[in-house]
């Protein structure tokens, strides 16, 4: 007994502990998530999706995991079977490793750095590089057609989302995710989306400049996880499944988890940033280590709930106007927003 | 041309970049070509070049099988099966055809049955066509609210029929049933109900922002080209060509209601381009409302079974007998001779000459367009292929 | 409109239009589902539903019009008139059944479930059920023996026929016989040639029901 202590108080030990907690929440919030987007979709649409297995067929993404487990895994003859390999793990590091900064809740992030956002979009922006990469290596034309449209639509929309994050920084001054919340902390009306925890006149100033710089941040980090109306890497009416056409069994899987993973990665800094991370809409009511990391999971999901929502409304742009959107309205709006609240924390 | 061109592209900085086309094949087990349809596709980029389709996966003889029967009611089963989303089309232009031919005059009532039942179909067959267009665009919702009521339609025919898909309902002379007690009340009930969902799709698919942009302005086709490749139907009349055969051509007693042929008027881009052709599809399904309500308001008594001929024997001639599908112009030209069975069917399936234009319209799209422009033309490769 | 309406307007739009349409989802999020849990629930079928075949046998008279009716020759009969000293009951119409059905076999694998088999019975024993639930895993399966006579019925079937076929090939011959014996009789010279037509016929005509050895139907 004493052993196992010692043993688990060794600090690599703890860290390696530390760093399972936001796997652990990856994989059990997936299968919460596929599970909850299949409902909501079908419920969208008149239907009542899953039934069959388990109380309203809650264990059907366990059912699908397991399915997806013994599937065979296919490599095709001609892929880079390396690269091929390769590829979903990348993506999947990309994703996971930006959880490190995440505060999850008062009493626990990954890695409390200062630098957190900016590691954040930097770690995200290897998904770009594993993607790139299953495309080429499958050795398939729809896929290398999806890889390159997720490559050129990842890389043109981080420049807004990028400079949406920079307006938030700017009000904030720090890039410390844990330091952003707190500065929000004390109930709804400290959100930065209502103008942050700023005296009056300077939160009305904010308060509209915050709310595009939110919808700006909203479209492009929809357009980085690929979800409609931005999922043109795997339209499926086009491109048959973008760059996972050649994908099967557990690594089909790992690009699905990562998919999900990310998708709560932007809802959760989207929380971070604009609706107070953590903190607890209702000052010190409900609040605490496990109250925090309630709130955070509930605003993260309602914006994955969102994000669904948007998916089972919308029609699919086309690149050229993907690339118009990217380009011509949510960037421009950006650096106005930035250039105003500038002048707004100056004065 | 089905081999890749290579270019030299002079860059700004004066470095020759070396880019070649790119072949892909659409299809047939592409998830956007409805159905088994192939297309050669010639891509620079995103860029179409050229589209080649590749026909014949779901050929399945039916004109040469039609002339192997022991009698013409025999013929029917198998016009069903051509175009499989509007069946009840078929067998009306077949019938049209083989009265023409044989010279029966049917009793009102059948042709006011018939009238209700192919715009029906007609609803119904929009319904897919708008829903799996849909689809195209990545909506998938929208499909579904469709099909939810296209449901209902099936069900009035199920009711009527037994048949859910393939019916065999409209034979020569007359109608197989007549039409079932709560059939009145019921497709009331529906035309009510159904224009709630038309309203509601509108807004959802039809007039949403991003959807007019995918489809404004892209896959124009100009009315002398559409003349000029026989396209008929929605296609036709989507690029401005006022043209229906239900007000041209009357074949039944069309010209007895008061109903409106829907013109695409470029609204949102120009005249003839997908928007419109699919603007068009959605009016229609409101002038088929207006005319099933005043056909179900008005429909005479009569015994549908009585000019049904007992046997059928023509004499040796031949008859083309046309309707307006939902896809277009749909035909019957029969040849007969002193037998109880055709000497030589032919269709003319408006899917496969709406079709041969896709090369035209899609050279210079983007890929994204040649799937929007695929689905805006509505094919059904059952008709195609036939 | 200048380029910047445009501009501007495009974005109102495309910002209005994306939240009418969430309005719509929303909304139907909320109502209720339109679905049928199938295997569990099932939808009420309209008398004029048209799924697999049902046959009366009892009620065949063999006229083979449904055969001829089928559009994919998916009925397969084969009957055998049968002597008219038997007695082989009425159908509930109260036909007199005059023909033994010795095989009616449908595929339903290949029916396409037209209808235009029911209409021409004349005793209407065909009728279009509301089953829809058959599949098999093999496909002889779905051949359907509605047929209910066994071998040996059939057999003994096959044998009156012959009995009765040669008692009246008998009859005949003698019915010829004499009928020549009385035209010899009545022109004492005839013509040479009409003698041959009535002998060699008669032989041919008897030898053509049992002529064909089909082996009897397996059930
Ligand atoms: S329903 Fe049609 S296909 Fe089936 S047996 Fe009867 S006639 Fe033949
Ligand atoms: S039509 Fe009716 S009576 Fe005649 S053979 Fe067929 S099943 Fe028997």
């Amino acid at each position: 007994m004493e052993n196992i202590l010692a043993f688990l108080n060794e600090p690599a030990v703890t860290m390696v502990l530390l760093a399972l907690i936001p796997l652990v929440f990856i994989l059990v919030y997936a299968l919460v998530t596929i599970y909850f987007e299949m409902k909501v979709a079908a419920h969208i649409q008149n239907r009542l999706a899953y039934m069959e297995t388990g109380w309203h067929g809650v264990i059907q993404p366990i059912a699908d995991m397991l399915k997806l487990l013994q599937k065979e895994d296919i490599i095709p003859t001609d892929a880079d079977k390396f690269l091929f390999i390769l590829a979903p793990y990348l993506v999947f590091i990309g994703t996971y490793a930006s959880f490190a900064v995440m505060p999850f809740s008062s009493g626990f992030i990954g890695s409390n750095i200062d630098l957190g956002i900016f590691y954040l979009v930097a770690a995200s922006s290897l998904v770009v590089v594993g993607l790139l990469m299953a495309g080429w290596a499958s050795n398939n034309k729809w896929s290398m057609f999806g890889a390159l449209r997720s490559a050129a639509q990842i890389v043109s929309y981080e420049i807004p989302g990028v400079l949406a994050i920079l307006g938030v920084v700017m009000v904030f001054g720090t890039m410390n995710m844990q330091t952003m919340t707190q500065m929000q902390d004390g109930g709804i009306q400290n959100w930065l989306i209502i103008g942050g925890n700023f005296p009056l006149g300077q939160k009305l100033a904010l308060f509209p400049f915050m709310f595009i710089l939110f919808i700006i941040y909203l479209l492009s980090s929809m357009a980085e996880v690929n979800r409609t109306p931005f999922d043109l890497p795997e339209a499926e009416s086009e491109l048959v499944q973008g760059y996972n056409t050649e994908y099967s069994g557990m690594k089909f899987a790992i690009f699905y988890l990562a998919e999900y993973a990310n998708l709560f990665l932007v809802s959760a800094i989207v929380v971070v940033m604009f609706f107070g991370g953590w903190t607890s809409p209702f000052g010190s009511f409900m609040s605490g280590t496990v109250w925090s990391a309630f709130w955070f999971v509930l605003k993260g999901m309602s914006f994955v709930f969102l994000n669904i929502w948007l998916r089972w409304t919308l029609p699919r742009l086309r690149v050229d106007q993907l690339m118009y959107v990217s380009w011509k309205v949510l960037t421009p709006f950006a650096l106005f927003c930035i250039i105003a609240i500038g002048f707004i924390m100056v004065i | 041309m089905t081999e890749t061109h290579l270019h030299a592209i002079k860059t700004s900085t004066g470095r020759t970049l070396r880019t070649e086309e790119m072949v892909v094949n659409m299809g047939p087990q592409h998830p956007s070509t409805h159905g088994v349809l192939r297309l050669e596709v010639v891509l620079d980029g995103e860029i179409v070049v050229d589209v080649i389709p590749h026909l014949g996966y779901l050929h399945r003889c039916f004109e040469k099988h039609c002339e192997h029967m022991t009698s013409y009611q025999q013929v029917i089963p198998y016009v069903d099966r051509m175009d499989y989303v509007a069946a009840m089309t078929n067998e009306h232009a077949f019938v049209v055809a083989a009265e023409k031919l044989l010279k029966i005059e049917v009793p009102e009532r059948v042709h006011y049955i018939r009238i209700i039942m192919a715009e029906l179909q007609r609803i119904a067959s929009h319904l897919i066509a708008i829903g799996t267009f849909g689809i195209d665009m990545g909506a998938f919702t929208p499909f579904l609210y469709y099909f939810r009521d296209r449901e209902k339609i099936l069900e009035l025919f199920e009711m009527t029929c037994g048949a859910r898909l393939l019916y065999n309902y409209i034979w020569i002379g007359g109608l197989s049933h007549d039409i079932p007690p709560q059939f009145v009340e019921r497709t009331k009930e529906f035309c009510t109900d159904f224009k709630k969902t038309l309203k509601e799709v509108n807004d959802l698919l039809n007039y949403n922002e991003i959807f007019i942009k995918r489809t404004a302005n892209v896959g124009i086709l100009p009315k002398d080209l559409a003349i000029n490749y026989a396209c008929s139907g929605p296609m036709l009349r989507g690029s401005g060509v006022d043209f229906d055969l239900r007000r041209d051509d009357p074949y039944t007693l069309y010209n007895k209601f008061e109903w409106d042929v829907i013109v695409g008027k470029g609204e949102m881009g120009t005249v003839g381009d997908v928007w419109d052709r699919n603007i068009v599809r959605q009016r229609e399904m409101w002038e088929s409302l207006r005319i099933i309500e005043q056909a179900i308001a008005t429909l005479p008594e009569g015994d549908v079974q009585k000019a049904v001929p007992k046997r059928i024997r023509p004499v040796p001639g031949d008859a083309y007998g046309r309707v307006e599908g939902p896809r277009g112009e749909l035909g019957f030209y029969i040849v007969a001779e002193d037998s109880v069975t055709p000497y030589r069917i032919k269709a003319r399936a408006p899917a496969f000459v709406n079709l041969s234009v896709i090369n035209e319209i899609s050279k210079g799209a983007m890929l994204a367009d040649l799937v929007a422009i695929m689905g805006s033309i509505d094919i059904v490769l059952g008709e195609v292929d036939r | 409109m200048t380029a910047l309406t445009i501009y501007f307007n495009d974005i109102y739009r495309a910002i209005s239009s994306a939240l009418i349409g969430m309005r719509i989802t929303i909304r139907q999020m909320v109502s209720p589902t339109v679905t049928l849990q199938y295997p569990h629930e099932k939808k009420q079928m309209p008398d004029r539903v048209r799924n697999r075949l049902y046959m009366n046998y009892d009620d065949c008279i063999g006229c083979e019009l449904c055969a001829k009716a089928c559009p994919v020759d998916c009925i397969e009969i084969e009957v055998m008139k049968a002597p008219p000293t038997e007695t082989l009951g009425e159908t509930s119409t109260g036909q007199k059944k005059r023909i033994y059905v010795t095989k009616f076999d449908i595929d339903i694998a290949k029916c396409c479930y037209c209808g235009l088999c029911v209409f021409p019975c004349p005793t209407e024993c065909l009728k279009m059920t509301d089953v829809y639930e058959f599949s098999e895993y093999d496909r002889n399966n779905l051949i359907y023996n509605f047929g209910t006579m066994s071998a040996v019925e059939v057999e003994t079937a096959k044998l009156k026929v012959k009995q009765y076929d040669e008692e009246q090939t008998a009859k005949k011959a003698a019915a010829a016989a004499q009928a020549a014996a009385a035209k010899a009789a009545a022109a004492a010279q005839p013509a040479p040639v009409p003698e041959i037509p009535a002998a060699p016929v008669t032989p041919a005509q008897s030898e053509q029901p049992k002529g064909p050895d089909t082996p009897p139907t397996q059930q």
